[in-house]
Parts: structure tokens; sequence; C-alpha cells
């Protein structure tokens, strides 16, 4: 609980991280001042990038006392705004799934091994970054806990696997092994309140640690109030603090 | 992505005008998925290229569904009445 006599402080700043392949990547550090120890979370963008809004959650996040990392995921394919380098991207077909899990397991790798950590740490994502989520905490060792809000191409059919995106995440959910927050929007296309129904039918059989949340008259990216259209407030607040209370359970220290 | 749809067109012949003045055209892509600046949870989006000069050689469009055709029927027609000109 926040009071109003306590100290407070944040350092946020561009970093290079060794992501897939050792390649060092551009990422966005946002942590709390002092010692620590802080509970950390990469933070994998959306398809319209790096953007502001993925740095000021990144902010929020180290306000809430986290150490933050947003590694730049398009970062090896172009530089310049982050419209420009969208469409590149989405001309492109995305970035293959393979490079997205290593650049998270090294954004986790870094913030394990600072001196601050509490040696927990949590992925969270929106749209493709709530499948990239996922994906990487199925495929991977990195993480404790996952927050999947609203991602789409989580249920992929034959036709939708490409090369870049070859296996559908569903079926690496035998894998996961740490517990798994989902915020999705009940008039969202992508994912549908179907293929969230058959992601959840997929964790009870295999008997895995989850919370859903589908939130009435939200549709995608009901967080995103920079898009009048998409946000609705009532839902993000309630939507944020279902983040924090995860994350607050998952990532403690002994958790 | 969070739709998978995009086309490319090849242009032999084009030009645009970016945030840098005229350059040539290569490249256009024609998606639907989530756009830049125009509210909708997804666009068509065109992006007029030049992918050799950089990335942002660039003339952006965004529109919704319904004016993506109407444009789409006007150039039709437009080519249609230029080849009929042209052919005398």
């Amino acid at each position: 609980m926040y009071r109003t006599d306590d100290y407070e402080g944040m350092i946020a700043e561009t970093v290079p991280v060794a992501g897939a392949n050792g390649d060092l990547v551009h990422a966005y550090f946002a942590r709390p001042t002092g010692p620590g120890p802080f509970p950390s979370v990469v933070l994998l963008h959306h398809m319209p990038g790096w953007d502001d809004w993925y740095k000021e959650a990144a902010r929020k996040f180290a306000y809430n006392g986290y150490a933050a990392l947003a590694p730049d995921l398009y970062c090896r394919e172009a530089h310049g705004s982050p419209e420009d380098v969208m469409a590149k991207i989405r001309a492109n077909g995305g970035v293959p799934d393979d490079q997205v899990v290593g650049d998270a397991v090294g954004a986790a790798a870094f913030l394990r091994a600072l001196p601050t950590s509490n040696g927990k740490v949590g992925v969270f994502g929106t749209c493709s970054g709530g499948r990239h989520a996922y994906l990487c905490a199925c495929r991977s060792s990195s993480f404790d806990a996952v927050a999947d809000l609203w991602g789409g191409g989580l249920v992929m059919q034959e036709a939708d696997l490409t090369e870049k995106r070859p296996v559908s995440p569903l079926d690496y959910t035998k894998d996961l092994a740490v517990p798994l927050l989902g915020l999705f929007g009940e008039d969202d296309r992508a994912p549908t309140p179907a293929q969230v129904v058959v992601h959840e039918e997929k964790l009870k059989e295999l008997g895995k640690e989850y919370e859903f949340h589908n939130y009435p008259g939200a549709a995608h990216g009901f967080f995103y109030h920079d898009r009048p259209q998409a946000y609705r407030a009532e839902q993000a607040v309630d939507g944020w603090k279902k983040v924090f209370v995860f994350f607050e359970r998952t990532l403690a220290a002994g958790a | 992505m969070c739709t998978n749809i995009v086309e490319r067109a090849e242009l032999r012949a084009g030009s645009g005008r970016g945030r840098e003045g005229w350059f040539s055209l290569a490249q256009a892509y024609v998606s639907y998925d989530h756009p830049s600046h125009i509210d909708l949870e997804h666009a068509v989006n065109l992006d007029f290229v030049n992918e050799a000069a950089g990335i942002d050689a660039r003339v952006a469009v965004e529109l919704s569904i319904d004016s993506a055709r109407s444009l789409a029927m006007a150039i039709m027609a437009a080519v249609a009445r230029a080849e009929a000109y042209e052919n005398g």
C-alpha cells in the first residue's frame, strides 16, 4: 500500500540485451531505485511495435515495484518511427516465433542476473505479445508466471501456420509449468470467445494452473487508452488490478 | 501478426510523396490488420514503399473496408477508361 511519506524513484532507459542467437537488441528497462529485492517482468510488445504504450506499461510495472524490461522484438528488422517499422513487419508477415522466444529468454536472464532481483521473472504481453508470452512460458523454463492479454493466433488452424509461426501455441500447452492469467474481451475477434473456450478446455484437460477473465463490453485492446475506439475504462482498471494481484502472488520471493 | 492478411504488388512505375518529398515507388502492400492512426481495430492499410530507399520511403493510407472497396472500384473504373483511351 502506497503511503504519502514513502520514498519513490525510478530509472527508465534503453539498454542492450543479448537475445536470440546472442544478438544484441534494444530493450526499454524501467525499474524502481533502491536495493530491492524486486520481482521482474518481461514485456512483449504488440503488433504495432515497441511504442509509447509499451514503454508506459514498463514504467507502470516499475512504479508498482517491478524491474520491467521490454525488448524491441523488431530491432533486427529496421529502425525508424514505430509506424514505419510496423509497416515493414506487417509486410513481412511478422517475426519468427523462435526469435521472439530467444529474445524473451535473454531478457529474463538479464533481469534474473540483477543484484536487485528476487529471482522471480514473469512475462506479460498483449495482442501478438500475449500469444508470444504464452509461447515463451511454454517453451522455456525462464519464467515463473505468464499474463496473456487477448493474445490472438494462439489457437491456430493448419492453414494459419507459416514458416515464421510453424506451430500453434495451443500445441505447447502440455509444456506449460507456471501459472497463467488470461484477460479477454467478449467482443474480440482475435481471439474469439470460442477460441478462448478451446484454450481453456485444453488447460483444464491437462490440469494446468490458470485463471481466465472474460470482459463483457470489451473487444481487442481494451487497455489502450490511446485508442479511444478500443479503450474500456472500467474493464481496463479491473484488468490492471488483476494483473498486479496475479504477479504479486506468483512472483513473490519464495512463491 | 493478428490477421495474417497481406497482399503485395510490384509497381513497375510510380511515384509517391512522402515526408521528404517525392520518391519512386517499387512496391505496394495491402493488409488488413491493426492500423496506426484511424480509430478502428483493423483497417485496410495501403503502404506504398520503395524498400531499397529506406524504411521511411513510405506513403501510408488507412481505410475502412467500405472505403477501401470504393477506392478499389474507382481505380478499376479509371484503369478501364485509361486503357480504352490509350487503345484508341
